[in-house]
C-alpha cells in the first residue's frame, strides 16, 4: 500500500502533473535557462536538490509550528505558511551555497548561478506548499519533492533539446526567438496534457 | 494567538539569522582581492580568446593557478600591463593575432558549385550535405558563419559574398576559427603578411580544375624551393608556411605559378646602406636571412643588391636608423 502510493506520487509528479507543463510554475528557468543543453542540466540538478531540501525543512516547520494538530503552541498558525516557507527555503539555499562552496568548490562551480536564482524561483514554494495541502507524510513529502524536481529537470532538458535545434531551423522572421520558444512550449504542454488521463 | 505567531515567525527569523551568521563565518571562503582587481581590468567582452569560460575564471586561475598574464587579446597591451602590475609581474609584449581566411573563393562568381543549396543558410549545416556544394571540398562554402560568430563586427562581406577581415578590429580571439567547419581561418601574428590562401590537399589537376577562382595550391612546391629560410614545407600537396621562420619577403607569392600565395605589403624598395651612419656593429648582416650585407667589423657594411631579397628585415634591426629605402 505504502509503496504502491510512493509510486503513484512519483508517476504523478513526473508526468500527470508536472510542475511546468501542467501547474504552470517555474516557467521563468523554464524560458531562460532552456538554450543550451549543459545549463539546462546544472539548473535541473540544482532544482531537484533544493526542491528536496526544501520538502524536508518546510514538511517540519508545518508540522512542528504551523499546524493546529501536532504544533507545539496549539493554534491554526496556517495562515503564516507563505512567509515562514519562503523565508526558510531562502535560508536553506543561501546556506546550501555556502556548505557547498566551502566543502565541494567543483559542484559549486557546475551549479553556478543556478543556485541562488532558483531561491526565487515558485516552483520551489509549490511543492512545500502542495505538500501540506495534499497532506502527505513526511516520507510523501520528501518523494515529492524528488520527483517534482526530476519532472521540472525532464521538460527542461526536453524544452533545451527542442530549442538548440531551433537555433538551425529556418524561423519565419516574425516568429525567431522567444516567439517560437512559447509555441514549442505550448505544444508540449498540450502533450503532457495526454498524461492527465493515467489513472490508478 | 498573535504573541505565539510572533514568535514562531520572529523565533525563525532570529534562528536563521543567527544560524547564517555562523555558517558564513565557519564556512568562509577567501577571496583574493587580486582577483576582483584583475576583472576589472578585464574587458569583459567574455570572449573566450583567452581559453576560459569568462573574463571573471581567467582572472581567477590568473591569481590561483599562475596563468599567463597575456592571454587576453581584445584587451592587448594596455590590459597586460595593468593585470602586470597587479600581479608584480613583468609585461613581455605581445605579438597581436589576426585572423586569416585560408580560400580565396566562396563568393558568388569565383565559387563552383556542385548544386543549388536553398537549404539553411549555415556553413555548419551545409557541411552535412555530402560536405557542402563548393566543387573544392576543403573551400570556403560561403554562408558566413565566422561573420556571425565574430563578437568584434570584423568580418566584413562584400557585394560579392566574399569575406574579408578587417585588421583594425579584429582582436585575434579566435571565435571564427571555431565557427568555420572547414577550418580555413587560423590566427597568425598580424605582420606576417604573407600567406598561402588555400587548404586544398587536392592533387594538383583536380585542385585547380574544382577551385573557382583558379588560386588554388597545386602542390608544385615551387615556393618551398625559393624560400630563402626554408619556413615553407609541404604537406599532403598542400604547401604551408611556418610563420616563426617566416620573415615575410614576399619570394614565395612573385614564384607560384597560381596566386594561391598572396603578398599584402605592395612595395617593397630596395635598403641601401648610408655609409657615414654604420657603425659596423654587424646586426644587420646577423640578421639578414639571405646574408646579402657584407662588411667588417666597426666598418661601413653594404648590401648586395643581387642577394638581396627586399624583406625589410635589415631596416627594422639597424640601431642607428642607418638602413634607408633607396630613392628611384
Amino acid at each position: 500500500m505504502e509503496l504502491s502510493n510512493l509510486f503513484f506520487i512519483i508517476i504523478s509528479a513526473i508526468f500527470i502533473n508536472n510542475f511546468v507543463l501542467v501547474r504552470f510554475l517555474g516557467l521563468c528557468p523554464y524560458i531562460g535557462v532552456s538554450k543550451k543543453l549543459d545549463s539546462a542540466l546544472g539548473m535541473g540538478m540544482a532544482v531537484i536538490f533544493v526542491m528536496t531540501m526544501a520538502s524536508v525543512f518546510t514538511w517540519l516547520i508545518n508540522h512542528f509550528f504551523l499546524s493546529p494538530d501536532t504544533g507545539i503552541f496549539g493554534y491554526d498558525l496556517t495562515f503564516l505558511r507563505t512567509i515562514a516557507f519562503i523565508l526558510s527555503i531562502a535560508v536553506l539555499v543561501q546556506f546550501v551555497e555556502m556548505v557547498i562552496r566551502k566543502s565541494a568548490p567543483e559542484l559549486y562551480k557546475a551549479l553556478g548561478i543556478y543556485l541562488p536564482l532558483i531561491t526565487t524561483n515558485c516552483a520551489v514554494l509549490g511543492v512545500s506548499i502542495l505538500n501540506i495541502t495534499e497532506n502527505y507524510n513526511f516520507i510523501e513529502a520528501i518523494v515529492n519533492g524528488i520527483s517534482s524536481g526530476l519532472g521540472f529537470t525532464l521538460v527542461l532538458l526536453l524544452m533545451a533539446g527542442i530549442r538548440e535545434r531551433l537555433e538551425r531551423a529556418q524561423v519565419p522572421k516574425a516568429l525567431q526567438g522567444m516567439p517560437i520558444a512559447f509555441i514549442v512550449a505550448g505544444c508540449m504542454a498540450l502533450a503532457f496534457l495526454g498524461f492527465s488521463g493515467l489513472k490508478f | 494567538m498573535i504573541t505565539s505567531a510572533l514568535i514562531v515567525l520572529g523565533g525563525l527569523g532570529i534562528i536563521f539569522g543567527i544560524g547564517l551568521a555562523i555558517a558564513s563565518r565557519i564556512f568562509h571562503v577567501d577571496v583574493d582581492p587580486k582577483i576582483e582587481k584583475i576583472e576589472e581590468c578585464l574587458p569583459g567582452a567574455n570572449c573566450g580568446a583567452c581559453g576560459y569560460a569568462g573574463c571573471s575564471q581567467y582572472a581567477e586561475s590568473i591569481v590561483k593557478d599562475n596563468e599567463e598574464i597575456d592571454l587576453c587579446a581584445p584587451g592587448g597591451d594596455e590590459v597586460i600591463a595593468k593585470i602586470a602590475k597587479i600581479m608584480g609581474k613583468k609585461a613581455g609584449k605581445k605579438e597581436p593575432q589576426i585572423a586569416l581566411i585560408k580560400c580565396q573563393s566562396g563568393g558568388n562568381d569565383n565559387t563552383k558549385f556542385k548544386y543549388k543549396n536553398k537549404g539553411i543558410k549555415s556553413c555548419q549545416a551545409a557541411m552535412e550535405l555530402d560536405g557542402g556544394h563548393n566543387v573544392c571540398e576543403y573551400g570556403c562554402l560561403g554562408f558566413n558563419d565566422c561573420v556571425d560568430a565574430c563578437p568584434f563586427y570584423a568580418i566584413e562581406v562584400d557585394e560579392n559574398n566574399m569575406r574579408y577581415v578587417d585588421p583594425e578590429k579584429c582582436t585575434g580571439c579566435g571565435n571564427c576559427v571555431d565557427a568555420c567547419p572547414k577550418d580555413l581561418i587560423e590566427l597568425i601574428p598580424i605582420s606576417k603578411k604573407v600567406n598561402i590562401l588555400c587548404m586544398s590537399h587536392d592533387k594538383g589537376g583536380v585542385a585547380k580544375k574544382s577551385c573557382g577562382n583558379e588560386t588554388a595550391c597545386i602542390g608544385c612546391s615551387i615556393c618551398a624551393k625559393k624560400c630563402p629560410v626554408n619556413a615553407i614545407s609541404m604537406e599532403d600537396k598542400l604547401a604551408v608556411i611556418d610563420y616563426d621562420k617566416c620573415v615575410v619577403c614576399g619570394i614565395c607569392a612573385e614564384a607560384c605559378p597560381t596566386g594561391a600565395i598572396t603578398d599584402k605589403i605592395e612595395n617593397r624598395p630596395q635598403p641601401i646602406i648610408k655609409e657615414e651612419d654604420c657603425i659596423g656593429c654587424t646586426i644587420c648582416a646577423k640578421k639578414c636571412p639571405v646574408e646579402a650585407i657584407e662588411g667588417e667589423v666597426k666598418k661601413p657594411h653594404k648590401i648586395v643588391e643581387e642577394k638581396c631579397i627586399k624583406c625589410g628585415i635589415c631596416l627594422d634591426v639597424c640601431p642607428k636608423d642607418a638602413i634607408v629605402p633607396k630613392k628611384e
